[in-house]
């Protein structure tokens, strides 16, 4: 027997030589993070306590930053192709090598013809910079990712509301008593948001989850609602018609604050059918209750009225508020006539609505907040309704998913419970509304820059991206009649249009952190074919592709040039108020990276390249007066950029008049020192009065302008009509100049109806649901959400292979058992994989974890790894195009409003198989330019 | 074979909260990170970019599916997910400990956490096998056995800054699902936590008697009930005409 005995222990060791603070970029949540440095080496990584995001938290992605940094999958230099497109042969050159042939290939496209350069961006959080180069190059062709992602989201909710959800908004997790969680099995705030679900769970406050999958957030919902895929807008819709038939809606918030009051044009024979009444200055027209006449919705003192209408001419012009109870008080939305479709039964809908309306009204809060408003009536008090919502991809990513998030924000606002106390709240330069948004720009002039910002918000046909004979303007064909509020572009149209050279050809396809051959393209294997095809002289169709990233992924091998990228703790950044922001709803805030460490290996900050690629190219934001290179590198610009006098990239510690100021004015040389003496960030504080009813509250507009969001106020209301929806059915209807081919005036009739609706997936309407009765959906694990997670050692034991998962229903009927594999049919193609069981799933919907799968030869990992023998893409099962239906078309498998990817109205059946030796298909190993990755790994920097 | 103390002056542990716990990991990486670069040798990782990586790791989240059985007031209820992170449970009666034939496994007098002495440790792997939880995993690097520290050299440690002095997992879980304190003190938080949520030992039967304590998760799918208190709204109108008279007399009150 051994006694108890205890050794010596060093219970207070050194922890490290120094903390460097800067910002995480394992995923798009930008939390502050401490660098634990031993030795000039990262030893250690967790959440800075001070920052406004995570507050001290780190999710598992942030933690392993550290393999991230030190991944064998890292590259290492320029590379030139000298094999085949797709083959993975490289030779290393130099920087000068490398940006020679950048210039001399980008240099006479600029000079002829500058939309031959494709230059579009991905995982990006430097939009407002590399959409700055593009415009200055003068291409129309860019855009990031947010077309395949969640533009849906984001149009709909900055056109309803002059806001969204994404990371721009966040429910008052302080107040809220009711939270409703719509299609998010993780989100841009992930840490925000489990933070929130901690506060909400202290509180007692109810938590419901909407979603096919119970996994995660929904995982610990008091309620779960495992609504059938792309029902989502029928649901809510049918909440809608409970509240308005019980009259359980906030009259007094909708005639104040909402576009609820305003006239619409009721005369069927006016080219102006459906628009608004506007007076002389063009502001919309309501009733003032208290006059009985015609009012500016805005003037001081008005009233607006719900209910009055106007007769002229014989024509009676209605309010908005009677359109919403003449559609949605239609029996069609009533429980008993959705709930089958939804697969949620009628009672449960009652319930839901009845709670929400117990919350929102038996539960109101009262501030004691002084505050003007708009009409310069002045407020004793807030009324809080604590009611929230939040809602991302699930919701989103359908063909239906623009009107189903606009139908969300109706909800949402019926209820009086956004920029209330306990509801919604946006987050600085939020709220915003559209008219101060730009309108896309696409005039191309050789030699120049493009006329103005490539992305914007179209107000009507007039914003659309046509040139003069009709054509598209740019090569993803946003902002055309197919899709005219594409207020994102459309990544994921860029390859097969530009392989079709419809609506044109182009030469240089130029692209940053964005996987397209592989997890970011549909139709993967038709994609590598297009990106290698070859004309009738032997030369790709296709003919020059640029490409930037960090790491060794599949799109590497099929670009012709790499410049290969720093990790993110090598590099400047900013996270710009001018771009996306880490603001809080209580405060504006933006934050810098910086190099905690120095690259070890010739890699270079892609901001700095295009730095100096702009100087070499003579682009005139690039360039000084005497021709020479503007700015030296990505810092160099962060510091001293301004985009308008006084406005930078950065808000804190500007250079003012008598010192140093924030928000307005000059650049500071000194601004990024200033940044990692504090943290990393900058924080603003909203005034208390000034922090709920931003879009109306006087004192939120002023402090924006103040601080340099606004140059003067922009208060507006909230547009439960968006009336640019209403000018596209006017001129599907046949008016006005800019008319829509024929074959596109129907579905802009039904599908821009300026009201929400909801109609089934597209891909219903062409994919026999009768032979495909399976909806097949992917979701992001918590541990790897947007961070390019398997090359990661610590991650990939976590999530290193990706079962499918088949509900009770579908398991018991084919007899699947547990280390089977199913073949999985669509309308476009099959895969065979790894099934799983999961009972807390909807009973017609399958699911696997999204691009877990790799390539043999990707990402360092050996070619046996379990991510390229049995973990799989759906993206094999979905194509670009919706099947042929017989009318002589091929439709986008796209929202028809927003051009959005409509990756979740896929469609699929299932049969048991025999296991076959990998899951298929199988495509060929591409050779790594890095090799792979050693055999053992104990990591410690210090002794 | 080894002795344990005939009692320990505190009890410390971590209070894991079910209901919260939304399987992120985050406490599994945080942890990683802090035990590879500290305490002992660092946590190694086998293959770790092959086909079959493994590495050793002191805290682990599995998950487990509910499926509740059906009542009168529930004819078809939902299944449930479990997210359950798991690491070394500090037992009073600790089986690892008393299995180990070199000593190199002890169980702290002053606050009872149950530690490996690394130099004494000839990874024998009895105590892995002792443990109920499955909470013990051998290096293989390494060759020796590691476990849990609960932060030993975090907690006291007066490099960091006292709000800092918590285990790695728990200061990082973004979910606020981990609590840390002593659980042998009955008026400490995690003890009036445990007693507020009816915390539980994990495996009572075992009769390790572990310090660590997991909430249960709430109730949940009331809604899908037959009986809720919750009754449906009133209509104040069936069709848009009703509607509008109604919104008419409505807007009067306001």
């Amino acid at each position: 027997m051994t006694h108890h005995r205890q050794p010596e222990l060093d219970t207070s060791p050194p922890v490290s030589d120094e903390i460097r603070r800067t910002t995480c970029y394992m995923c798009a949540c930008r939390c502050g993070i401490n660098v634990h440095m031993k030795d000039g080496k990262v030893a250690y990584i967790e959440g800075n306590r001070d920052h406004p995001v995570n507050r001290g938290v780190l999710c598992a992605k942030g933690s392993a930053g550290i393999m991230q940094h030190n991944a064998p999958s890292r590259l290492r230099a320029p590379l030139k192709r000298v094999g085949p497109r797709g083959s993975g042969e490289f030779e290393e050159i130099t920087w000068d090598e490398a940006l020679d042939i950048a210039t001399d290939w980008l240099a006479p496209l600029r000079e002829t013809a500058p939309e031959k350069l494709a230059f579009f961006t991905g995982r990006d959080q430097s939009q407002s910079f590399t959409s700055y180069w593009a415009q200055n190059f003068g291409t129309p062709n860019y855009a990031a990712h947010g077309g395949f992602c969640s533009v849906n989201m984001a149009a709909a909710g900055i056109y309803t509301m002059g806001g969204a959800f994404w990371e721009f908004g966040s429910p008052d997790w302080e107040r809220t008593k009711l939270f409703m969680l719509f299609g998010v099995a993780e989100d841009h705030d992930s840490n925000p948001i489990k933070m929130g679900l901690a506060r909400l769970k202290e509180r007692g406050a109810r938590v419901i989850g909407v979603n096919p999958i119970r996994s995660g957030y929904n995982a610990v919902a008091d309620d779960w609602v495992g609504i059938t895929p792309g029902t989502d807008g029928l649901f809510i819709l049918s909440l809608v018609h409970e509240l308005m038939k019980a009259g359980k809606i906030d009259l007094d918030y909708l005639a104040r604050y909402t576009n609820a009051p305003v006239l619409v044009n009721g005369d069927a024979k006016s080219p102006e059918h459906g628009l608004f009444l506007r007076d002389d200055d063009g502001k919309p027209l309501v009733i003032d209750r208290a006059t009985g006449k015609l009012a500016a919705f805005d003037k001081p003192g008005v009233r607006p009225d719900l209910h009055a209408t106007h007769r002229a001419a014989g024509i009676t012009h209605r309010p908005v508020m009677h359109l919403l109870a003449e559609r949605y008080l239609d029996p069609k939305y009533a429980p008993e006539a959705v709930a089958e479709r939804c697969g949620i039964c009628a009672d449960k809908i009652r319930r839901i609505a009845g709670e929400l309306a117990r919350v929102a009204f038996d539960e109101a809060i009262t501030l004691d907040i002084e505050w003007t408003d708009f009409r310069g009536e002045l407020h004793q008090t807030m009324t809080g309704r604590p009611v929230s919502f939040h809602a991302m991809r699930g919701i989103s990513a359908h063909s239906n998913g623009f009107q189903t998030c606009r139908a969300l924000h109706l909800l949402q606002i019926l209820l009086g419970s956004v920029e209330v106390p306990g509801g919604m709240r946006f987050k600085p330069p939020y709220p915003k509304p559209v008219s101060i948004h730009p309108a896309p720009h696409c005039k191309a002039t050789p030699g120049q820059p493009l006329d103005g910002p490539h992305l914007g918000y179209p107000r009507g046909p007039d914003d659309l991206a046509l040139l003069e004979d009709g054509s598209p303007a740019r090569i993803d064909k946003a902002f055309t009649w197919d899709n005219p509020m594409s207020a994102h572009g459309m990544m994921h149209m860029v390859i097969s249009n530009a392989h079709a050279g419809d609506p044109y050809r182009i030469d240089t396809l130029f692209m940053y952190m964005a996987n397209m051959a592989w997890n970011s393209s549909m139709n993967t294997r038709g994609t590598l074919e297009m990106l290698t095809d070859t004309d009738e002289n032997g030369d790709y169709v296709i003919p020059r592709i640029i490409y930037s990233d960090s790491y060794s992924s599949e799109m590497v091998a099929y670009a012709d040039l790499i410049l290969p990228d720093t990790t993110y703790l090598e590099r400047h950044d900013c996270i710009s108020l001018l771009d996306r922001p880490i603001s809080e709803a209580d405060a504006a805030a933006d934050a810098i990276r910086w190099p905690v460490v120095e690259p070890d290996r010739d890699v270079r900050c892609f901001q700095s390249v295009l730095c100096e690629l702009g100087a070499r190219l003579k682009l005139p934001g690039f360039t000084d007066g005497e021709g020479g290179q503007k700015y030296a590198d990505y810092a160099d610009y962060i510091t001293n950029h301004e985009r308008k006098p006084g406005i930078g990239p950065l808000a804190g510690w500007r250079m003012g008049e008598n010192g140093l100021t924030h928000g307005r004015g000059a650049p500071n040389e000194a601004q990024l020192d200033a940044y990692i003496k504090n943290g990393g960030f900058f924080s603003a504080h909203i005034p208390e009065a000034a922090q709920y009813m931003k879009p109306w509250n006087m004192g939120y507009q002023e402090w924006a302008v103040g601080i340099g969001l606004f140059d003067a106020p922009q208060p507006y209301i909230f547009e439960l009509y968006v009336e640019p929806m209403r000018r596209f059915q006017l001129a599907a209807e046949g008016h006005g100049e800019r008319q829509p081919p024929d074959r596109l005036r129907e579905q802009i009739k039904t599908t821009l109806d300026p009201l929400p609706i909801w109609y089934p997936a597209l891909e219903d309407g062409h994919a026999d649901p009768e032979e495909y009765p399976v909806h097949a959906l992917t979701q992001r694990p918590m541990a790897m959400y947007h961070s390019w997670g398997s090359q990661n050692a610590w991650l990939r034991q976590i999530h290193g292979h990706n079962p499918l998962y088949l509900p009770t229903k579908l398991w018991t009927a084919h007899g699947f058992a547990d280390g089977d594999w199913a073949r999985v049919t669509s309308h476009h193609g099959e895969i065979t994989v790894p099934v799983a069981h999961m009972a807390a799933l909807n009973e017609n919907t399958v699911w696997t974890w999204n691009a877990i799968g790799k390539r043999k030869g990707a990402w360092a990992l050996e070619s046996d790894a379990p991510e390229a023998t049995k973990g799989f893409l759906l993206n094999h099962l979905i194509h670009e195009l919706l099947p042929e239906r017989g009318d002589g078309m091929r439709w986008a498998n796209s929202d028809p409003v927003t051009g959005q990817a409509a990756w979740f109205d896929l469609r699929v059946k299932i049969e048991k198989v025999a296991a076959p030796e990998e899951a298929q298909p199988v495509l060929p190993a591409i050779e790594s330019p890095v090799g792979t990755g050693p055999d053992e790994l104990t990591w410690k920097v210090g002794e | 074979m080894t002795t344990l103390p005939a009692q320990t002056d505190r009890k410390l542990g971590l209070v894991i909260d079910l209901d919260t716990c939304v399987g992120c990991h985050a406490c599994v990486v945080a942890c990683k990170g802090w035990n590879t670069e500290n305490y002992g040798a660092p946590l190694s990782d086998q293959d770790p970019y092959g086909d079959d990586p493994r590495g050793t790791f002191l805290n682990r989240v599995h998950s487990y599916e509910v499926q509740p059985l059906a009542t009168s007031d529930m004819p078809h209820p939902a299944a449930q997910l479990v997210h359950f992170p798991k690491s070394c449970l500090h037992c009073e009666d600790a089986p690892c400990v008393t299995v180990c034939p070199t000593g190199a496994s002890y169980k702290r007098v002053e606050d009872g956490i149950v530690l490996v002495n690394e130099a004494d440790c000839i990874g024998c792997g009895l105590c892995a096998w002792a443990c109920p939880y499955g909470a013990r995993e051998m290096d293989e690097a390494e060759g020796v056995m590691k476990k849990c520290t609960l932060c030993v050299d975090r907690i006291y440690n007066d490099n960091l800054p006292e709000v800092d002095r918590t285990p790695a997992c728990v200061r990082t879980c973004p979910a606020g699902a981990r609590h840390f304190g002593d659980l042998g003190d009955p008026d400490s938080d995690v003890s009036r936590l445990v007693a507020e949520r009816g915390g539980m030992d994990l495996m009572p039967e075992q009769g390790t008697k572990p310090v660590n304590q997991y909430l249960p998760p709430r109730m949940r799918d009331e809604m899908d009930q037959v009986d809720v208190l919750a009754p449906f709204l009133d209509p104040v109108a069936e069709d848009a005409g009703g509607f509008i008279g109604w919104l008419d007399k409505a807007l009067e009150r306001i």
